[in-house]
């Protein structure tokens, strides 16, 4: 039985706007689960209803099997960790962590027990005394997560905490976050816009636009394969050609004047356009395996990104550009621009998207 | 080259020193001005209290105006008066008015037009009226309160939380607006606190400072209210002030002194509790 359950949860705001539509999602305990999209998707919405600061217009909200839907916040057991910290600014470093448990009525020794407990899991032993205003964004930031774990919540909420933080402490905060919340077993959602963030961290990430789910996967079937053309543009880079089916049932595909055949059917008909979306990271320039597409073209650019090459080719017509990107080395016999040159890939890690269609390499 | 590699050399050669700095022009007339002005502000203050306090030492002898009123044991009692009047008007504006402006920021942001609103009326009714309004309303059945000492505190109380309405409410708002109440609010509710230990251990703490402030102006306009204390008979600082030495001349002059005094060591109160509470306020992600 799944310990954090939402079913059927939608929320829609006076005035008819939808933020969250038909949510549904099975949570193991002690999962990691990132909700990650744009802003505006409903990723932090639907936190929120889990939370209890908003109430669902539908759904149901359950944890370790009992309803929580209709209970009000702070009789919920979650806690929660806000991208703006969030510290009492009038209370101690101690006094926050410690006031979880004070609300509920805990002695004075194992509020302090349990604070310096936490201190030391956060790595900042000693520092109980201190006011949040003494401390720097990340300090203040594994306060709030302290605080937030110290009364043993069921399930562990996080709105973005890494976003207010530079770029150097977001990487290193971010891995003991992972640690804390493995060495604990807590079940997590972590809300974010950052992929990067959601693809390190997560054993699941929900992928979100407008207010509905794109795809639940792992990490690895959400970078390599998406189910819709929103998770190929928004996680990872990709490369998009512009191609027209030949026949439909054996996935034959005209790109550029060349014949091709994705792995299975293709789900439009023929004669009609649609697009194929390539990672950058599976072209590869040459012939490849005998099994592999060949697609032929004319180098566009190319470009020296210290450990990268990235050797950009126009096919014929209105196919559109690839990137390849190839690892640099000081024999590489990089193309000149203007050659004729032929990049290969495996089949099956070709994904046909029906009608939609890019010429550029696109950043997530 | 060599001429031009010769005088980089020399420019990087230079010491740098203070004369290597261009003055900066037009400020001692700068300064001379602002002290001119700040004289003037201070004697402008400063002259009457001087003043006054002169007059006060005329009476003869000297000090009689001010030892007088020192050993009239009325003037201590009612003033103790005045100040738990004070209090109590504090105390209530606090309760009534804390959780209003809280509830108002957090949950209907569209009723704060109407609030402040209502929270100007008070300067539009003079006090002669509210008080004719209390004694009518309040000297008969269902609630004749003017008939005791007690029901006649009460009203005084009420009418000066009325009076002081307008100065505490903003005082409250004020510093409601430099708190992220909202995410605040939302953090303790997660820690599993209810309302009123949200009030009580996050927000009203830090809202001290502007609390106090509120205070300070509230204990101002008790002590020194006239009408109303006088209309509702109640043994004011200011009723009996009037009552004992309206007829005098250098006693209320002691008398304006001592309250200056009073209202500076107030604030005085209020700054040393004040200070340092702001820089904790404004830390990172609070807002």
């Amino acid at each position: 039985m799944s310990y954090l359950t939402l079913t059927g949860v939608k929320k829609q705001f006076p005035g008819g706007f939808v933020a969250v539509a038909d949510f549904n999602l099975a949570m193991e305990k002690g999962e990691f689960v990132s909700f990650l999209g744009p802003s505006g998707c409903g990723k932090t919405t639907t936190l929120r209803m889990i939370a209890g600061f908003d109430q669902p217009t539908t759904g149901r909200v359950l944890i370790d099997g009992t309803d929580i839907t209709d209970r009000p916040p702070n009789r919920r057991n979650v806690g929660m960790v806000f991208q703006a910290y969030a510290l009492f600014p009038n209370m101690t470093v101690a006094a926050n962590i410690g006031f979880g448990l004070k609300v509920r009525g805990a002695d004075k020794a194992s509020i302090a027990r349990r604070t310096t407990e936490l201190l030391e899991l956060i790595g900042l032993p000693g520092k109980g005394n201190r006011y949040p205003w003494q401390m720097s964004g990340g300090q203040q930031q594994r306060v709030a997560l302290a605080r937030a774990l110290a009364f043993e919540p069921q399930v562990l909420l996080l709105d973005e905490p890494l976003s207010a933080l530079d770029a150097k402490i977001r990487v290193s905060l971010r891995a003991e976050i992972r640690a804390i919340q493995r060495k604990l077993g807590i079940t997590t959602v972590y809300v974010t816009h950052d992929q990067e963030e959601a693809l390190s961290l997560s054993d699941r990430i929900v992928v979100m636009s407008e207010g509905r789910i794109e795809q639940i996967g792992t990490p690895f079937e959400i970078y390599n394969f998406p189910r819709t053309p929103f998770v190929a543009r928004f996680v990872g880079t990709l490369n998009v050609l512009s191609a027209r089916v030949i026949d439909a049932t054996t996935g034959r595909l005209d790109v550029g004047g060349q014949e091709m055949r994705a792995t299975g059917a293709v789900g439009a008909a023929a004669g009609s356009a649609v697009s194929l979306a390539l990672r950058p990271e599976i072209l590869a320039m040459g012939d490849g395996e005998p099994d592999h597409v060949r697609l032929r073209g004319t180098v566009d650019e190319v470009t020296f990104l210290g450990a990268v090459v990235r050797i950009r080719v126009r096919l014929p017509g209105d196919a559109g550009v690839a990137s390849v990107d190839t690892f640099n080395n000081p024999h590489l016999a990089v193309p000149a621009r203007d050659s004729a040159v032929t990049f290969s890939f495996p089949a099956e890690a070709c994904l046909v998207l029906g009608g939609w269609c890019q010429t550029r390499v696109l950043s997530g | 080259m060599t001429g031009q590699t010769d005088r980089l050399q020399a420019e990087l050669d230079r010491p740098t020193s203070w004369p290597d700095r261009p003055a900066r022009r037009g400020a001692p007339r700068k300064t001379v001005a602002s002290w001119l002005f700040l004289l003037l502000g201070v004697v402008y203050f400063a002259l009457p209290l001087v003043g006054t306090l002169i007059f006060s030492l005329r009476a003869k002898p000297m000090l009689s105006a001010w030892t007088d009123m020192l050993n009239d044991p009325q003037v201590w009692s009612t003033l103790g008066y005045s100040f738990v009047i004070g209090l109590i008007t504090i105390i209530v504006s606090i309760v009534l008015l804390v959780p209003t402006a809280f509830w108002v920021r957090l949950r209907l942001p569209r009723l704060r037009p109407i609030v402040e609103f209502v929270t100007l009326l008070p300067f539009v009714v003079p006090p002669i009226v509210l008080v004719f309004g209390l004694i009518t309303t309040f000297s008969r059945p269902p609630l004749p309160l003017t008939g005791t000492n007690l029901g006649s505190d009460v009203l005084l109380v009420c009418a000066y939380v009325i009076l002081s309405l307008p100065y505490m409410y903003r005082a409250v708002d004020a510093g409601l607006r430099t708190i992220d109440i909202r995410t605040l609010t939302e953090a303790c509710q997660s820690l599993g606190a209810g309302w009123f230990t949200i009030l009580w251990r996050v927000i009203l703490p830090n809202l001290r400072v502007s609390i106090l402030s509120g205070a300070f102006l509230t204990l101002a306009i008790v002590v020194g209210e006239f009408t109303i204390a006088n209309f509702l008979a109640r043994p004011m600082f200011a009723t009996y002030l009037q009552l004992i030495y309206g007829n005098l001349a250098y006693q209320p002059a002691a008398v304006a002194l001592i309250s200056f005094g009073i209202t500076w060591g107030a604030m005085g109160v209020i700054a040393l509790i004040g200070r340092g509470s702001q820089d904790k306020s404004e830390i990172g992600g609070a807002h």
